[in-house]
């Protein structure tokens, strides 16, 4: 049968993501048609894309691709800039949180977010900010607060770093080290999915290499999302990389297929770096 | 070398550094006033500064000694009156400015809000006595409080507003995304963060209206014995240094001396206390 | 080791459980609270206008325009002239910009431009306490110091050179209409100073880095690329400072002489706007002494608004806008 001469694009986003033994694997989050404008200029174009759970999955892309704007949508963060606006559907876990009547906080409690520049608030100390997120949200329960100020620190490799200095003030440490602190406010809500905006494009390769690291150890409980324009960091650190280009969504797949087989031309392009 | 060129050139440059000396000698004449006044005022009244000018109140017309006792508490009164109302106001609406209002709102705000920085202290004497004085028929410690807090509104909310505006945005994000909810952010994480800023310019307008004598001249009235009912008249520094000035008594006029150097010492102490502090944030930040 | 392990919390969510469910209301009770508050500055300029008015509706019935131009204020005879104090109040507050202006500017040129870096901010700093010291303090000064003094020197010099004009004929009493100028130019000096000094700071850079490349001095730079650059915002720099000293009550009150006349002579007392509200406030006798004085105080809350209104339109456009170098 001969090729026929229009080759029907294919939604790539529609890539449904196997494991090793060929299954579907299951969604934390899903895109559906989003599109995302700041004022009249549109930054994301009817984009779907499919989160796995307990994975990370990278965004790459040039600069100006939308991947950050993207990933906003994900926490209803976007709709907090001025004359920002969104359509389509978040699916986290199977409910829309886009739906009429969902609050965005609730949704921001699930879905956490650590920036590109660290930012512990400067009028609290260490402690305090790990657990504000709790404590501003109802949670009174001293001991319950202590607990959980532990286990985020632990579970972000700053515990043992500053176990004695807890009434320090969160600015007096390194950025490594403040960045780590902003990824134990963000889990001490215990959200399901943790949004990473180029958590580490600030940082020194060796602060970079202990945040890397945690990612890794934090993927056995929770989604992980990051946004990188560092292509050796998202082979390094996910399992699932998404390409990005001009608020579309190029391809998606295993980070191993993307980075050594991409189907795209445009993703081999980027990866090779003929443009970016 | 052609010789006029080179005199041209340094004409050029005698021209330029004497104008430097002529603008220098300008700021040297701004500044003596605040010298000389500083200086006579400190000169003339520590000479009457002593415990009883602290403790007594005004003696008679025409007997020496006496104090100005109810004359500084008055003050002291007058300008919590006058917080009472006008930093929740002034902070609050500052807050909105700075967070909720959207451009052509705030503009609109802060125009007016700068206009009212410009009316004469007098009219809002005007103004109180015909909205509290006439209709109670009587001067009052809260007629003069009032004054004073319609003063230091317009100016605590552009402070506030000014400096709420500096705190960056990635806090007010990053609490948001913990999904705090947008009054307490503001509240536990921007306002406190400018808290420093905002209390500077709280005092800053304290000190201002504290030696404001025009508005209180018809509200508050002024007091030669000590205030009991805060809907009486009630003394006030600045309005006891204004009668006993223009009066033809020499003891009061070192008594006016003394009252003064305890006015201008009080508001520099503010001004200075206001600049070591902010001079420190920017320093640590 | 932690009280429990990252393992056993995996089963449970417990902080989710804990926090209390989000209301919209704090938010909305908050946005509200903190618009009214905004809003009174509204509710401040309609009371002060419907104060003023209210008060001085009967005498403004009567008078009509007549009170702007009538000169004789003689509360017996319940005739109200307002021209006295429009005079004053015009006459000291000129004299004060005299006075003031070329000083505030040049002070502003040499902070800006002109001054070594490190005596910059200290007298900055001194300007700044130069502007809190409170009016009726420098009234204070002026009637016991600056008063004798100026009668003594400068003002005997003044009437020699310059007496056969009619802005400086004798006799020399003292309080007069030329030392409310002074003392007005006195308080009114760090306010010009200092907006005149944003104002120059403004000028982008690239101006002066212009003229310097051509070869120009200090005094060059700061005169073609600076001056010219920001004459707008000078103005409106001044028109501030004229919008203080109409205004300014006390210090003059205290200094002026409180004479309600119209003279040439600088050296006559005169009597201003906020000055004789200032004095005959709590003196006024009838119903109509007092409208007179409420309309005197909608003159000068009118006068000072349209000033400010000038000034601020003026300082606008300077510190609003971008400048034009600059790549959008």
């Amino acid at each position: 049968m001969p090729q026929p001469e229009v080759v029907e694009p294919r939604d790539p986003g529609a890539a449904i993501l196997l494991n090793t033994e060929g299954e579907p694997l299951p969604l934390a989050m899903e895109a559906k048609n989003v599109s995302m404008w700041y004022g009249p200029k549109r930054a994301i174009d009817n984009l779907s894309m499919d989160m796995p759970a307990k994975a990370v999955t990278a965004i790459i892309g040039p600069s100006g691709c939308g991947k950050s704007t993207f990933i906003r949508a994900l926490n209803r963060m976007h709709e907090l800039v001025p004359h920002a606006r969104i359509e389509g559907s978040v699916f986290l876990h199977g409910q829309n949180l886009y739906a009429s009547g969902v609050d965005p906080a609730t949704v921001r409690r699930r879905v956490g977010m650590v920036f590109q520049k660290s930012n512990p608030f400067p009028t609290m100390s260490i402690g305090e900010n790990v657990i504000v997120g709790l404590r501003l949200n109802g949670v009174s329960d001293r001991k319950f607060l202590n607990e959980r100020l532990e286990q985020s620190l632990r579970m972000s490799a700053l515990w043992d770093e500053v176990k004695d200095d807890l009434h320090k003030s969160g600015t007096s440490l390194s950025g490594g080290q403040q960045q780590r602190l902003c990824i134990a406010r963000a889990l001490a809500v215990e959200p399901e999915v943790l949004l990473m905006d180029e958590p580490c494009s600030a940082l020194d390769p060796i602060a970079t290499a202990k945040i890397e690291e945690l990612i890794q150890g934090l993927k056995t409980r929770y989604t992980i999302i990051i946004v990188t324009h560092n292509m050796q960091q998202a082979g390094r650190v996910s399992d699932f990389t998404a390409f990005f280009y001009m608020g579309r969504l190029i391809e998606i797949g295993a980070t191993t297929k993307i980075f050594t087989n991409p189907n795209e031309k445009q993703t081999e392009d980027y990866i090779t770096g003929r443009f970016g | 070398m052609p010789i006029p060129r080179k005199d041209h050139h340094s004409w050029r440059k005698f021209k330029s550094a004497f104008i430097s000396g002529l603008t220098f000698c300008s700021a040297v004449l701004v500044i003596a006033p605040l010298a000389l006044v500083f200086l006579h005022v400190l000169k003339s009244g520590v000479g009457a500064i002593n415990l009883e000018f602290f403790t007594h109140l005004p003696k008679p017309v025409g007997m020496a000694g006496g104090g100005m006792a109810n004359a500084i508490v008055g003050t002291l009164e007058l300008l919590a009156l006058a917080s009472v109302i006008g930093i929740p106001v002034g902070v609050l609406g500052g807050v909105f400015l700075a967070e909720y209002g959207t451009a052509r709102v705030n503009a609109v705000l802060r125009f007016i809000a700068d206009v009212l920085n410009g009316v004469p202290s007098i009219i809002w004497g005007v103004v109180v006595y015909g909205l509290i004085v006439l209709r109670f028929k009587s001067f009052s410690a809260y007629a003069g409080g009032l004054a004073l807090a319609l003063i230091m509104i317009p100016l605590i909310l552009r402070t506030t507003e000014e400096v709420i505006l500096l705190v960056p945005v990635g806090y007010r994000e990053a609490a948001l995304a913990l999904g705090i909810a947008r009054w307490k952010t503001i509240i536990q994480i921007v306002v406190k963060t400018a808290s420093r800023g905002i209390i500077t310019g709280i005092l800053l307008a304290l000190a201002r209206v504290g030696g404001e004598t025009a508005p209180l001249l018809f509200t508050a009235f002024g007091n030669r014995f000590w205030n009991h009912d805060l809907s009486e008249p009630i003394a006030a520094l600045p309005l006891q240094i204004f009668t006993y000035a223009i009066s033809p008594y020499d003891d009061w006029h070192r008594q006016a001396w003394a009252g003064a150097l305890i006015l201008v010492t009080g508001v520099f102490c503010v001004n200075v206390l206001v600049r070591i502090v902010t001079r420190v944030r920017t320093a640590s930040a | 080791m932690s009280a429990i392990t990252v393992e056993e919390a995996e089963a449970i969510r417990p902080a989710q459980a804990r926090m209390s469910p989000p209301s919209r209301f704090g938010d909305k009770a908050f946005y509200w609270l903190t618009l009214s508050m905004a809003f009174v500055v509204v509710l401040l300029v309609i009371l002060i206008g419907w104060e003023l008015g209210q008060g001085s509706w009967q005498a403004v019935q009567k008078f009509g325009f007549r009170f702007l131009t009538a000169s004789t204020w003689d509360p017996v005879a319940e005739e109200f002239g307002a021209l006295p104090f429009i005079y004053g109040t015009a006459i000291s507050s000129l004299v004060a910009l005299l006075i003031a202006v070329p000083l505030s500017i040049a002070t502003a040129v040499y902070l800006t431009e002109l001054a070594p870096l490190w005596i910059r901010q200290p007298i900055v700093s001194l300007i700044e306490m130069l502007a809190a010291i409170p009016s009726v303090i420098l009234g204070l000064w002026g009637i016991f110091v600056m008063i004798p003094w100026l009668r003594d020197h400068p003002f005997p010099f003044l009437e020699r050179v310059l007496g056969w004009t009619p802005f400086f004929k004798g006799p020399i009493y003292g309080p007069c209409m030329l030392a409310g100028g002074i003392i007005v130019a006195i308080m009114i000096l760090p306010i010009i100073t200092s907006v005149s000094r944003e104002i120059l700071r403004s000028v982008p850079d690239l101006q002066r880095e212009a003229a310097y490349a051509l070869g120009a001095t200090r005094w060059e730079v700061t005169r073609i690329a600076v001056l010219s650059y920001a004459r707008k915002g000078l103005f409106g720099a001044v028109i501030l400072g004229l919008g203080r000293a109409l205004g300014e009550t006390m210090a003059v009150t205290m200094v002026i002489g409180n004479t309600p006349q119209i003279a040439a002579s600088l050296f006559k007392p005169g009597y201003t706007l906020a000055s004789v509200i200032a004095n005959e406030f709590t003196e006024a006798t009838s119903d109509m002494y007092l409208q007179a004085l409420f309309e005197i105080g909608l003159v000068l809350f009118g006068v000072t608004i349209l000033v400010n209104l000038l000034a601020q339109l003026l300082l606008k456009t300077i510190t609003g806008g971008a400048a034009p170098d600059r790549v959008q």
